[in-house]
């Protein structure tokens, strides 16, 4: 009789605290969660034994960017013969973009001071301009074209690429008091040592229209200068 | 002899350290992109350019690393050290190391359409006096762009600067010709010749309205025409009116 009340007792304990662990407590978030754990262990058992885990994880592959090297900006040392005063030195900024293989596009800020005309050299104290109307600056913006792409040799062993090119465009030139709208044109070379240098042998003429000598005249000013890029 | 065969030694493992030391770090920070040739060849050029001669064929399944590009021409290395130039075309038929077929963005139609910056420059007329100026517009929608152009116009009778800051509508934005309409405020300086009688700089402020159209050129790059009326707010007891006309070059980023 002891016996099977304790047997009675005994189950009516296994399965309250059996119907307790089914009940969703509210402060046992984690509880339902456990459930499939235990499937999944079961499932384990019951599946063959792996010999080779497949674990081979995909490559990733990530792309490095490639260096693009279109940009190019550089400095110049040159004479310009300013129009009805001398030839004086000239030194400038530039900057290179290289829209394709034969186009591009160059600006450039340069600047002098203009010697004395004759006709000041001569007169003794004459002075037609003060010192600050003597500073020539200009700047433009030009279309290049590579009309003529090569290589040059410099030894036996060296090659570097090179290219004769036109240019042509537009910007002003300020000089003695006044500022005028400039078109220029001309032609370079250029060759490159390495990739990323540039050397340049340049000639343009800046030609604007002045009135400075009391009539309306086209001034031609012809520079030639040597210049070094460098591409980044 | 076998003295002088361990100091030969000892110098070749002094050169390979210092070797290491010097060379490794530069090699290894410097990461390229590697392509692989699927086209029976790539031709390696000698220069970046379409007249440069051929000097070096990589076979199809080498592997190539891309050490820069310049225009429409990419230098390449091959697995053996060669190096050469190979073009954008070619290169374009290669595939990355996971097999998927190398891209690049170079600029299209859609990217014509849709796109956050656009930079140019132009050349025009503004009330009889030669302008050169540039701009760059930031775009809210497709149609729509904030726009901001500055300038200067150098003339018979009088230099100046301007900068104008308003707004574009775009009105076909799909259409490779696309008119777009503009409204905005802007800021004018005329600095008179010094030959006039009475020289004096002006500050005035303008506002203006427009309309022009662009058109499609390829890749990134288009051409700008437009027209704008600018009314300067002058001190004096009327206003002032300007036209300017301009023609230019842009491009999308």
């Amino acid at each position: 009789m002891e016996t099977r009340l304790r047997i009675l007792l005994l189950t009516l304990a296994c399965t309250l605290v059996g119907g307790c662990a089914s009940v969703r407590w509210p402060w046992r978030g984690d509880a339902p969660v456990q459930a499939p754990e235990v499937r999944a262990e079961e499932a384990e058992a019951d599946a063959p034994p792996v010999v080779i885990e497949p674990q081979v994880e995909r490559r990733r592959v990530t792309v490095p960017k490639i260096d693009t090297e279109n940009f190019g900006v550089g400095f110049y040392f040159g004479e310009i013969s300013i129009e009805d005063f001398t030839a004086v030195p000239l030194i400038g900024l530039r900057a290179d973009y290289h829209i394709t293989e034969d186009f591009f596009f160059e600006a450039a800020y340069g600047k002098a001071e203009a010697g004395k005309t004759s006709f000041e050299t001569l007169g003794g104290n004459v002075q037609l301009l003060t010192d600050d109307e003597r500073q020539f600056t200009y700047y433009n913006l030009s279309l290049g074209y590579n009309l003529l792409p090569g290589e040059v040799f410099a030894g036996r062993s060296r090659t570097m690429t090179s290219a004769l090119y036109l240019l042509g465009g537009v910007g002003s030139v300020k000089f003695a008091g006044e500022q005028n709208f400039t078109v220029s044109f001309g032609a370079g070379f250029r060759v490159l040592p390495t990739d990323w240098l540039a050397i340049h042998i340049e000639a343009q003429d800046l030609v604007f229209k002045s009135d400075l000598l009391g009539v309306d005249r086209l001034k031609n000013n012809l520079q030639a200068h040597l210049g070094v890029t460098f591409f980044f | 002899m076998t003295r002088r065969s361990t100091d030969r030694a000892a110098l070749r493992r002094f050169g390979l350290l210092l070797l290491v030391a010097l060379g490794a770090p530069g090699a290894s920070a410097a990461e390229y992109l590697q392509l692989f040739v699927t086209e029976p060849y790539l031709e390696l050029h000698t220069g970046p350019g379409r007249g440069y001669p051929v000097a070096q064929v990589v076979e199809r399944g080498a592997a190539v690393d891309v050490l820069k590009r310049r225009t429409e021409w990419f230098r390449v290395r091959t697995e053996r050290g060669v190096e050469g130039w190979a073009s954008e075309r070619d290169l374009l038929r290669a595939t990355l190391a996971d097999g998927t077929p190398f891209t690049l963005n170079r600029g299209d139609r859609a990217g014509y359409q849709t796109h956050r910056w656009e930079s140019g420059v132009s050349l025009g007329d503004y009330a009889g006096a030669t302008l050169i100026s540039g701009f760059t517009a930031l775009s809210l929608t497709d149609s729509l762009k904030i726009e901001l152009s500055a300038g200067q116009f150098l003339g018979d009778l009088s230099n100046g600067y301007l900068l104008d800051l308003g707004l574009n509508q775009v009105i076909l934005p799909h259409w490779r010709f696309s008119p777009f309409l503009m409204l905005g405020t802007g800021w004018e300086r005329t600095e008179p010749k010094a030959t006039l009688a009475v020289p004096q700089d002006q500050d005035s402020q303008t506002a203006y309205a427009g309309l022009g159209t662009r058109y499609y050129l390829g890749r990134r790059f288009f051409l700008r025409g437009e027209y704008r009326h600018h009314t300067v707010f002058t001190s004096r007891d009327s206003n002032e009116v300007k036209e300017e006309w301009k023609l230019g070059f842009a491009f999308f980023y």
